[in-house]
């Protein structure tokens, strides 16, 4: 029954967005950490989304195993680090020096909005596709 | 009466339910780089499926590996969407796109359903003999 296997593609886009929205919690949440160690920084997390295979005869052609979405790695940004000349910072390094994270405030919001409609998306579809096998399941009774 | 009432009706709703799980899928991968969104033409299909028998592999030498027939039950053909806006990440999942097709396929699917009942409810009556 291919409405069953429904659920499992919207659940699995949601539990996908809710790791998205995560890590963009955990970004915004550490925007504002600073380091005397460049390499100890929060550096900001991104999320990988790929398309799930689900079995060797997704390979073959039986197209439709292709199911859902997941999220493979977080990989941590490689964007430079802003550099904060505080001699009185209690972390400062021996030249004076703090490290900021590299978490871009703006994107992190353009990531939050987009990853919460997506979500709502995901919702709607269990939704709609939960009406739809009640109403066939009670096919013939009205 | 020798003609099955429900045939045509039933093929219609394994269609749509195989049409919801590819858009649920499209969906669902809006946000995934690289991701192509399929669909298949709901009309071609119901007129294709009963001419096409799906296509299997022959085997004919001892040496060669049987497939099992199952992965080959695919019965309609999967298209790639054209974009209207591509994006950069080379997904071309248009979401609003998406979710049009997602209701119009829902609405065909409830269409099915109602027909389906109205013709149970049909014979029902002609059983009773209209009482």
């Amino acid at each position: 029954m291919a409405l069953n296997r429904v659920f499992d593609i919207a659940g699995s886009a949601m539990a996908a967005q809710a790791t998205r929205l995560n890590t963009t919690a955990s970004n915004l949440a550490n925007a504002d950490s600073v380091n005397g160690d460049a390499t100890k920084v929060y550096r900001s997390r991104q999320p990988v989304f790929q398309t799930t295979q689900t079995s060797f005869g997704a390979l073959l052609g039986a197209e439709r195993s292709a199911l859902g979405v997941q999220i493979t790695d977080i990989i941590e940004s490689n964007a430079p680090l802003a550099q904060r000349y505080a001699p009185d910072h209690p972390e400062a390094d021996a030249d004076g020096n703090v490290y900021v994270s590299n978490v871009n405030t703006v994107e992190e919001m353009v990531n939050m909005l987009s990853a919460s409609r997506s979500y709502q998306s995901s919702i709607e579809i269990m939704n709609t596709t939960k009406e739809l096998l009640t109403q066939t399941l009670s096919m013939g009774r009205s | 009466m020798n003609i099955d009432p429900f045939a045509q009706h039933a093929k219609a709703l394994s269609l749509r339910a195989e049409r919801t799980e590819v858009l649920a899928n499209n969906i669902a991968n809006a946000d995934t780089p690289g991701f192509k969104a399929r669909d298949f033409d709901f009309q071609l299909a119901m007129a294709g499926e009963s001419l096409n028998a799906p296509l299997r592999l022959s085997t004919t030498s001892v040496d060669h590996i049987p497939v099992n027939d199952s992965l080959f039950e695919s019965r309609v053909s999967l298209a790639y969407r054209m974009p209207a806006q591509p994006s950069v990440d080379g997904n071309t999942v248009e979401t609003d796109i998406e979710q049009a097709q997602y209701a119009d396929n829902t609405i065909g699917y409830q269409a099915s359903l109602s027909f389906i009942n109205r013709k149970i409810q049909g014979l029902q009556l002609a059983i009773r003999g209209g009482s």
